[in-house]
């Protein structure tokens, strides 16, 4: 027989339609509208798993995201870990099996589609139970903006598990009808299946919608399966609800063992029973209901244990008229059973003194220690709690300016309260925006008894757990987080050891540290340890609610930004062509820069090698675009540059281009590059590709902050050009041939200076600079033309073998000359003194930004390290770039003495051997000395020379 | 994710933002005239207060302007923000105000 | 040895088949190779003035752009405007203004190819956007002719609101950031691609 424990007339299910799924290998059914728990539970499946520590059997204690117990692992059509039972909504194929607290991440990447979408509202509600619904209804008919976001597939939240009447039909009519509404508000987004789970700053509220996960293998491919909505509220209102906390007793933690209210949602929401013969121990009014609906249902209650001495009338006549037995002042101190409970132990319990214990038997036995409004998102907010002695729960203190509860969550237990809680509460976030909320007319309530949660009836009895019969194991059996398998045992052992603190406790038991959050636990822990104490539990207070409120899969935070998307990819204009023809490339920030282009069957060491042999023989060509480029205007743009560079750049001829450094006020170098002077109120500079936009906003900085009176202008022109490097010996003949117009004798367009000039048919900017040491050409044309140009310098190139090279050879090539690169060869503790570029420091100039800081005593030490060239003694070593030089062929012993590391290293074409780039301690004095390479358990005899290896005399940049 | 409200922009996500430090530490009048420990206090040393703090802040997504801000480092409240150029009040203080200090000190 | 004028090539020239195969609700067009001048000047000054009448257009208020005229200008920070013409027009457009400026300070700097511009339209481009996009592009918060530079996913643009509620945007993107966004523009279409 198919579902043996659903029974007619109850639940929201669609019996109609039957689902097959597989748990433990076993096939079940279920319907739609069910969850996987609520399922197995039809099916009389109450063990989902063993716990992680104990190993003992555990079942389904609530029925939705404060479950600590019932863990599973799906396994199709997708494998995803850690669900928990109670969330996962039955879809046909289902196939899952219990976790004892560790999943399994697929081996295979997951197909689905993950997203985030930006939201913006008036009023954002969290909740669609009465109280949200109401707050919803009251902001939407007064034209405000308004999301409401509710975790379940319908809406009602805690409705759905009662049997509650408004204005006479079921309450679940009412809030069909209200959604019903809503959805003819243009102004008004409903989002189900959709959990708020954090809140942030300024009204961030982020949601996370599962949109697919209830279709299984029928979700469609191109829709994402789970969403992430960034919602930006200028109001928000908290209708979260409220969770039902259990009692420690000794073995509370069999299968069987239900939450009392959450007894009834699977009666009322799935039309299951879960069991047959139930005791119901509770500390307050709320399990009264449940009692009397599953009794109506056909479960036999064997009797209600109510801690309380004092019981209200009108439910002692309940149990009375129905058989029940209620046994007042009495509480449950234990349990029997062989995997699920089979008994409870019933004792009298006064001034804190056990009475004789006696057996009751059942298979379920229901739990209320009363109710814990659902604050974890106010409380991120950063909403004050205050403790509520009566209800024995931490509620908000007062509302924020943009933050409100509304019915339960801010304790609030009756069902007209709460409607009429969450109207006030929308009427206020209007106000507090300058708007009017309309007064909305709510529905009729049923007075009590029939009443949700906590009736006003009687007060609640305030216990956190059960004194143990068993003497000097105190708590041993009785836990406290059964995901954790932590004990009350634990708590008396973390206060024993002096802590005092709940934060403390916690980590020290790795209470509530599961994926529920210690929803069921976390004020249970602060009450256990505020009694062992002897202190105000008021005082002691909860530890901190942080976000995520539920566990959220990394897959969707990171949505859409996976793959091609998971960080900008910025390319040139040349770009198609680097691909085209092979190009393997290199990440320079976001940039993508040719790395090198290996030929037929060439290792990357053969190819940056032919590379370099045609840069420094014939002639090479590579894309320099990545480059920053800064247009310069204004009249005191000469002035500006004098105050930021090193040297003087406001001498600049127009047509003459100059090297420069510019350093920080504490003398170190932040970056270099040339700066061409193209009118008598216009230069163009350039920097490093990685430090381009940093640049700019350091030039910004000191122009509209400290200098706000010079009138000149910063533009970033990085994009508009394509930059291409032409060099080597034949340079000029290429450049001849591509620009007919251009005089490029050496008198004519000599080194550093530049030329406008018609370049393969486009207008273009040739630079003569050089960073090889070759005569070397660069051109400069709006980047649409970039690939035209690029083509046609290999086409008359071609005679000349003109090569393509990337930046691996640009590397050799500028290691070689010992041109540095900025935060490669320096790391922000590099003067540029000691660069050994003291000839670009102004000596004239009266002041620049770091020319004060080379006068400090530190910078003036002889023993800075400085830069230098060093020669492995075997010209096959390549030495790794960052290694530790040290001045002994052996390793002495810790602390080793360091004198510097190497910052570039590179096999050389030009010079037929290994070389590197190093800092070295009191460097130049040590030219000719032989230091020692730690490398692979031996060490490496180096020389240290000078760091210019190649054309010391610059003879070559001329042709 | 803060907002920050750029004095031309208006409210902007604080990733648009990017932090200048200290706010009012004028490169000085005449550098040569510090010595080396009065240099390097305008170098390296910052206020560090716990409480409202003027910092510098670029809006580096958006229209690329340097402007100072009164914030407070305990909630990171943004209290003020000011036109650097003319160092007067742009617009008043962002939303969740006074509340946030109110927050959940118990729970900390 | 003779040479032609090399073909041009768009940053997004390699993108067209593509964008052209979106779903219905939402149009992508790259606008290649328009003029575009960064214009910089003090709002209301002389050579402000003087840049208004050469253009014969009002220089646009915070987050506003002007787009009735040949010469577009979108307001990009508080003395910055971008110009964006017509292909073609960016040779003669520089010297006249720097002409119109003479001694005042204003400065003009050509970067037309430094971004692309994108136009966006159909019911379904403000969906598309707000994947990515932080701005409310409700008609009543952020209503035709707003202007905004921000980011798009992790992109910079300047965004344009040419129709009610988004229904019409331009996009100008970065060049080295075009085909980022035009694969983040593909791809967050996947939604509506309907199976």
């Amino acid at each position: 027989m198919n579902n043996p424990f659903r029974v007619r007339g109850h639940g929201h299910v669609d019996p109609d339609t039957t689902l097959s799924f597989t748990f433990d290998g076993r096939t079940y059914t279920g319907h739609p509208g069910d969850t996987l728990a609520s399922a197995l539970l039809a099916n009389g499946v109450h063990h989902v798993a063993d716990s992680i520590k104990y190993g003992r059997p555990r079942g389904v204690l609530a029925a939705g995201a404060e479950e600590p117990n019932a863990l599973v692992q799906i396994e199709a059509p997708f494998p995803e870990p850690m669900l928990t039972a109670t969330t996962v909504e039955l879809y046909e194929g289902l196939v899952a099996r219990g976790l004892s607290g560790q999943g399994r991440l697929s081996d295979r990447p997951d197909p689905a589609r993950y997203d985030t979408l930006h939201a913006h509202c008036d009023l954002l509600v969290v909740g669609a139970g009465p109280a949200g619904l109401a707050a919803t209804l009251t902001a939407a008919r007064s034209g405000a903006r308004v999301i409401l976001v509710d975790e379940l597939p319908q809406p009602g939240g805690s409705l759905l598990g009662s049997q509650e009447l408004l204005d006479g039909a079921p309450a679940t009519t009412w809030a069909g009808d209200v959604i019903a509404e809503l959805g003819t508000c243009a102004d008004v987004q409903v989002l189900r299946r959709t959990t708020a789970f954090g809140h942030y700053d300024d009204g961030l509220v982020l949601a996370l919608e599962k949109r697919t996960d209830h279709l299984g293998a029928a979700a469609p491919a191109h829709v994402s399966r789970q969403r992430i909505w960034r919602i930006r509220a200028r109001q928000v209102v908290h209708a979260t609800g409220a969770h039902e906390r259990p009692v420690a007793f000794d073995d509370n933690d069999r299968p069987g063992i239900m939450l009392a209210g959450s007894a009834r949602t699977y009666l009322n929401r799935f039309g299951v029973l879960p069991g047959r013969r139930g005791v119901v121990f509770t500390t307050n009014d709320s399990a009264y209901p449940a009692a009397l609906e599953l009794a109506e249902a056909g479960v036999r209650i064997a009797a209600v244990v109510d801690a309380r001495e004092e019981v209200p009338e009108h439910w002692r006549t309940a149990c009375e008229e129905r058989g029940i037995d209620l046994r007042a002042g009495h509480v449950v101190t234990g349990t029997s059973g062989t995997g699920r409970v089979s008994r409870a132990h019933v004792a009298a319990f006064a001034q804190g003194r056990l009475g004789d214990r006696r057996g009751v038997d059942c298979d379920l036995l229901l739990v209320s220690g009363g109710w814990n409004p659902a604050v974890a998102l106010f409380s991120q907010a950063r909403g004050a709690l205050r403790y509520d002695a009566e209800a024995g729960a931490f509620v908000p203190a007062q509302p924020l300016d943009t933050v409100r509860t509304a019915g339960s969550a801010g304790g609030t237990f009756t069902l007209s309260g709460c409607l009429a809680d969450g109207a006030d509460a929308a009427r206020r976030a209007l106000a507090a925006i300058g708007g009017t909320g309309r007064a909305v007319s709510l529905p009729a309530t049923v007075p009590l008894p029939a009443t949700v949660p906590l009736s006003d009836g009687a007060p609640a009895q305030v216990l956190w757990r059960v004194p143990s019969p068993r003497d000097g194991q105190d708590g041993t059996h009785q836990f406290v987080d059964l995901q954790r398998d932590a004990l009350v045992s634990d708590v008396l052992r973390a206060t024993g050891a002096g802590l005092r603190s709940v934060e403390h406790v916690k980590r020290y038991t790795t209470i509530g540290t599961a994926h529920d959050q210690g929803r069921t636990s976390g004020v249970m822990t602060s009450g256990i340890v505020a009694e062992a104490l002897g202190v105000d539990i008021a005082d002691l207070g909860t530890t901190r609610f942080r976000p995520p409120v539920v566990p959220v899969a990394f897959a969707a935070l990171a949505g859409r930004n996976r793959g091609e998307l998971f960080d900008p990819v910025r390319v040139t204009a040349l770009h198609p062509w680097h691909v085209e023809h092979g190009a393997l490339f290199e990440n320079v920030g976001q940039w993508k820069r040719p790395w090198y282009y290996p030929g037929a069957g060439e290792t990357m060491e053969e190819a940056v090698l032919r590379e370099s042999r045609a840069a420094r023989t014939g002639v090479a060509l590579m894309d320099g675009s990545t480059l920053g480029k800064i247009d310069v205007q204004g009249p005191d743009a000469g002035v500006l540059l004098d105050r930021l560079y090193t040297n003087v750049m406001s001498t600049l001829e127009v047509g003459r281009i100059r090297y420069g450094v510019m350093c920080g006020v504490d003398g170190m170098v932040v970056d270099d590059g040339t700066v061409i002077r193209v009118a008598e109120q216009e230069f163009l500079l350039t920097t490093t590709t990685g430090n381009a936009a940093k640049v700019l906003e350091w030039m910004e900085e000191w122009l509209q902050t400290e200098w706000p009176g010079l009138r000149v202008h910063l533009t970033s022109v990085t994009e508009h050009w394509a930059t291409i490097p032409l060099v080597g010996p034949r340079s000029r003949d290429v450049l001849a041939l591509v620009a007919p117009g251009l005089d490029v004798g050496n008198d004519a367009f000599p080194f550093m200076s530049w030329r406008d000039a018609t370049v393969a048919g486009v207008a273009a900017r040739v630079c003569r600079i050089s960073f090889s040491g070759e005569l070397a050409y660069e051109i400069n044309v709006p980047a649409w033309y970039g690939i035209g140009v690029w083509e046609a310098l290999l086409a008359a190139g071609d005679a000349f073998g003109i090569t393509p090279y990337g930046t691996e050879t640009m590397h050799v090539l500028r290691a070689e000359k010992a041109y540095p690169v900025i935060g490669q060869d320096t790391d922000g503790t590099v003067t540029p003194q000691d660069l050994g570029m003291s000839w670009v420091v102004s000596g004239k100039k009266p002041d620049f930004v770091g020319k004060r800081s080379f006068t400090r005593a530190e910078n003036r030490r002889d023993d800075r390290k400085r830069l230098v060239g060093l020669l492995p003694a075997d010209e096959r070593v390549l030495l790794p770039e960052g290694a530790q030089i040290i001045a002994t062929s052996g390793i002495p012993e810790p602390p080793v003495p360091m004198l510097g590391h190497v910052t570039s290293s590179y096999r050389s074409a030009a010079l037929g051997r290994t070389f590197a780039l190093a800092l070295v301690r009191s460097g130049t004095e040590r030219i000719g000395d032989t230091l020692y390479v730690p490398l692979d358990g031996r060490t490496v005899p180096v020389t240290v020379t000078d760091p210019v290896l190649f054309d010391q005399e610059g003879t070559r940049r001329d042709g | 994710m803060q907002l920050i409200a750029c004095p031309w922009c208006g409210k902007r996500e604080e990733t648009e933002f990017h932090y200048g430090g200290q706010a009012h530490v004028a490169y000085p009048e005449d550098p040569y005239a510090l010595d080396d420990e009065q240099w390097a206090q305008y170098v390296f040393f910052r206020d560090n207060p716990r409480g409202p703090f003027t910092e510098r802040w670029v809006h580096a997504a958006g229209c690329r302007r340097w402007f100072n801000a009164l914030r407070d480092t305990v909630t990171h409240e943004f209290l003020a923000v000011h036109d650097s150029r003319t160092d007067q009040p742009a617009t008043a203080s962002t939303a969740l105000a006074s509340q946030r200090r109110k927050g959940q000190e118990a729970g900390r | 040895m003779t040479v032609e004028t090399p073909a041009r090539f768009s940053p997004l020239s390699a993108w067209q088949d593509r964008l052209a195969r979106l779903p219905a609700g939402v149009r992508v067009r790259e606008l290649p190779f328009l003029s575009q001048l960064t214009l910089r000047a003090e709002p209301g000054g002389a050579a402000a003035k003087a840049v208004e009448g050469c253009l014969d257009v009002t220089l646009p208020g915070p987050s506003r752009a002007e787009m009735s005229g040949d010469v577009k200008v979108l307001w990009t920070g508080p003395d910055e405007w971008l110009l964006v013409a017509p292909d073609g027009r960016r040779e003669e457009l520089v010297p006249r203004l720097r002409a119109a400026v003479g001694d005042g300070f204003a400065t003009v700097t050509d970067v037309s190819a430094q971004r692309t511009t994108l136009a966006l339209s159909g019911p379904l481009v403000r969906a598309v956007l707000a994947q990515g996009c932080a701005i409310d592009l409700d008609r009543r918060v952020t209503p035709v002719g707003s202007c905004l530079t921000t980011l798009l996913a992790q992109a910079p643009i300047t965004l344009v609101v040419r129709g009610e509620a988004a229904s019409s945007v331009w996009l100008l993107v970065r060049s080295s950031f075009a085909s980022y966004v035009a694969a983040w523009l593909l791809d967050a279409c996947t939604e509506y691609r309907g199976g």
